[in-house]
């Protein structure tokens, strides 16, 4: 079934987002391997025209741009940055990111929710990046969120999904989309993510700053897709003990 | 007057956001850019006819890589 948020059907289960790539030649390689239904731009201080080669290299692939308000610190400076990715770029859909130190990066629940809250007012679609908490994504599904994305691991680090119980309790929590995002560092993690019963997940540095950006691409596609199908396959439940799976009846000896 | 752009202190004659992108940007309508003065977005269609004043706070941003 396709995935649908804010009423949109998604092409895909993977949002993939620009963060470190080497260059921009990589991008319609990547894309093309990865088929993402959302690539994540953040928004930044030009003063040269130039710099939108991204820009045009996304807008040449087709993709549904997703501004995100990486690095903002405060409600405030968050609002702000959506509402000039929402001017820029012509889109109502923004991850919402505001961290509570630029060490950790981790998410700031209180500014974060009273962002979320603002920019729902504002007509904003709102996929927060959270923490792995239950209650928080509940409380920005009642805000108004259209999706929730909690992290798997520090954005960036690659250590995957560190605690699997945790997302499985967001996902019970919530009728709404949850993504995993941040922590993703191979094809497995995200397989993990989906069958755990994510919606989707959204991999940067796993690709951007892979030895083969392309390759990790269509693994991290083919993982999400493998564990989707997991998820929905039912997979049997763990035992303590080993069960034969070949029968007992009319063994020789 | 001076104002400050995207952190920086600026010298200009009166001049509105559209003559500001193009002595920035060397264009006066870019695409896929957005201005914020003091804190509130400025919608591309108001760039022309909206004036800068003395101590104005600009933000001129653009999309970039990001995660």
């Amino acid at each position: 079934m396709t995935l649908t948020i804010a009423g949109e059907s998604l092409t895909s289960r993977l949002f993939l987002g620009t963060g470190g790539l080497p260059n921009v030649a990589l991008v319609g390689p990547v894309l093309e391997a990865a088929r993402p239904a959302l690539v994540t731009v953040s928004m930044r201080r030009t003063s040269s025209p130039a710099e939108g080669g991204l820009l045009a290299a996304l807008r040449g692939a087709g993709v549904r741009l997703l501004p995100n308000t990486a690095g903002c610190l405060s409600a405030r400076e968050a609002v702000l940055t959506a509402e000039l990715g929402r001017e820029a770029l012509g889109t109502d859909w923004v991850k919402l990111e505001v961290i509570g130190d630029e060490r950790s990066l981790l998410p700031d629940a209180v500014e974060l929710l009273d962002a979320a809250e603002q920019l729902v007012r504002r007509g904003f679609v709102v996929l927060p990046y959270a923490t792995d908490d239950p209650v928080l994504a509940r409380r920005l599904a009642d805000t108004g969120c259209a999706a929730v994305m909690p992290l798997g691991s520090p954005i960036g680090s690659g250590l995957g999904v560190l605690n699997p119980h945790a997302i499985a309790a967001v996902r019970a929590a919530v009728e709404i989309p949850v993504v995993l995002d941040a922590g993703v560092g191979t094809a497995s993690d995200a397989a993990l993510a989906m069958e755990l019963g994510c919606d989707a997940v959204l991999a940067a540095t796993a690709v951007t700053r892979a030895d083969d950006p392309v390759a990790m691409a269509s693994a991290l596609r083919l993982g999400v897709e493998a564990g989707r199908l997991a998820w929905s396959a039912g997979r049997i439940p763990r035992r303590n003990e080993a069960r034969a799976s070949s029968p007992v009846l009319g063994r020789i000896g | 007057m001076t104002i400050t752009c995207n952190g920086a202190v600026v010298a200009l004659d009166g001049a509105t956001v559209a003559d500001l992108l193009a002595t920035r940007l060397g264009d006066p309508r870019p695409h896929g850019v957005a201005v914020a003065v003091n804190e509130e977005v400025v919608p591309r269609g108001d760039w022309p006819a909206r004036p800068l004043v003395e101590g104005d706070v600009v933000e001129i941003v653009t999309a970039v890589q990001g995660g």
